[in-house]
């Protein structure tokens, strides 16, 4: 779920944000539905509402009896402190991350690389190289996905979420290249994300990418697809579901 | 019934004390001894780094007074590999209630794992009251890179590469490595359990 002034909102490609409800009413709602884990970003944090995500963090860990990983603005040991102790059970990094490379490593010491996600926005260059864009997209940089993303876990990080930016929000189907390049190669869990507009397109992330986790916002927030009936699909496929 | 969850240096204490809040069970988060010592129930939860856990617990004595405990002790986590006798997370000594090694998952277990492991995975081989109405292979969540060898003490197993101790048993203590905090409905009834003990 991406957050903006504490409401959820989803756009597409990055831009034009709609509104999405609720976010704890929503996370409670996935949670009962079987969602596995929730994902909240603050897109809009910015260090005077740091205080308020908290907050939110804190609303969501009392009603959510699954695990949820928060980011967004998250640039020191004491922002990972104040999230984690108001109930979050993983932190995602991202642009402050890109930055100061040590960071990784400072929070995977300090609170064990299981916690410290690494989030990639990422897009595809007319050449068919990824690079990775900073800043919620608006940045680019000139430094590939792949060379990120093995550094960051020498680093620590204990998790990729791996975000297309082309794929985000077209329901199109996740990016399945670079998904699975990252996969294929990295030692820690990759989160698919962006693109998931189908159950093959589900399907076609675990099955043809090797992901280990696929991450879905509008079909589920505009109620396109259900995620009991997605794991039932999945299900039959012979995946490993967990059945609640 | 008066139920603590011991304050230290590591992660997922407000976790437990939300799960704790969602089935209506009053608990108070201390490092107090006197509360410990007086608890009803006793939680020790966790997520973080063993040695740096095991040194906190030194200074404030904690140590001493968790291995005194009478009570049921629910350990999770983190938690419970401080029950055991050493961890080779910075070759720690822990609490030795568990005469248990703790080990790091092997990258080459046959299977290829990913290290920690993060995720959902089924128990099995229950045998203990503290899974009074969990079905065999139920989905649990899990956190972590070490893992605790399979022995007499098992309660519940999981595989991850090899099989290990999901849950273990000595006396009043009790030890769940995944975090039934966020195990969803199973891992609310496995609280529920605990403090009906």
């Amino acid at each position: 779920m991406d957050i903006k002034d504490g409401r959820t909102v989803k756009g597409t490609n990055f831009v034009d944000l709609r509104d999405a409800g609720d976010p704890v009413e929503l996370g409670a709602l996935y949670a009962q539905q079987g969602a596995d884990e929730l994902v909240f970003l603050d897109i809009t944090a910015t260090i005077e509402k740091r205080k308020t995500l908290a907050e939110l963090v804190r609303r969501i860990a009392k009603h959510v009896n699954i695990p949820f990983t928060v980011g967004g603005g998250v640039s020191s040991i004491e922002d990972v402190k104040v999230l984690l102790d108001n109930g979050a059970d993983k932190i995602s990094v991202n642009t402050a991350a890109f930055k100061h490379p040590q960071l990784i490593n400072d929070l995977a010491n300090e609170f064990g690389s299981q916690c410290i996600v690494l989030a990639i926005d990422a897009k595809k260059e007319d050449a068919g190289e990824w690079f990775v864009y900073l800043n919620g997209g608006r940045t680019k940089t000139n430094t590939i996905c792949f060379d990120w993303a093995k550094h960051a876990v020498m680093l620590g990080a204990g998790e990729i979420l791996l975000t297309s930016m082309d794929h985000d929000g077209t329901k199109q189907g996740f990016a399945l290249d670079i998904t699975k390049q990252l996969a294929g190669n990295l030692t820690v869990p990759i989160i698919a994300s962006g693109g998931g507009g189908t159950m093959e397109h589900f399907k076609d992330v675990f099955l043809k990418a090797g992901a280990d986790a696929a991450l879905a916002a509008s079909i589920f927030h505009f109620k396109e697809l259900e995620i009991p009936e997605l794991k039932r699909y999945l299900l039959k496929q012979n995946l490993p579901v967990r059945k609640s | 019934m008066r139920i603590v969850i011991i304050k230290y240096n590591a992660g997922n204490i407000q976790s437990v004390l939300f799960a704790l809040e969602r089935l209506k069970i009053d608990a108070m988060v201390t490092d107090d001894v006197r509360d410990i010592q007086n608890a009803d129930k006793v939680i020790f939860p966790g997520v973080g780094e063993a040695n740096s856990a095991m040194l906190y617990l030194k200074e404030r004595k904690l140590d001493k007074v968790i291995t005194g405990l009478q009570q049921p002790v629910l350990g999770i986590c983190l938690g419970m590999q401080l029950l055991c006798q050493y961890s080779e997370e910075n070759a720690t000594g822990c609490l030795g209630i568990f005469p248990l090694q703790v080990r790091r998952f092997p990258a080459n277990a046959g299977e290829r794992i990913k290290i920690p492991q993060i995720g959902w995975n089924n128990i099995y081989s229950l045998t203990s009251p503290l899974f009074k109405g969990i079905d065999e292979n139920s989905y649990i969540y899990n956190v972590h890179s070490y893992y605790v060898e399979d022995s007499s003490y098992t309660i519940a197993k999981c595989r991850y590469g090899l099989e290990y101790a999901s849950a273990i048993k000595k006396d009043n203590f009790y030890g769940l490595q995944f975090h039934t905090e966020k195990s969803s409905a199973p891992g609310e009834r496995i609280l529920k359990n605990f403090i009906g003990l």
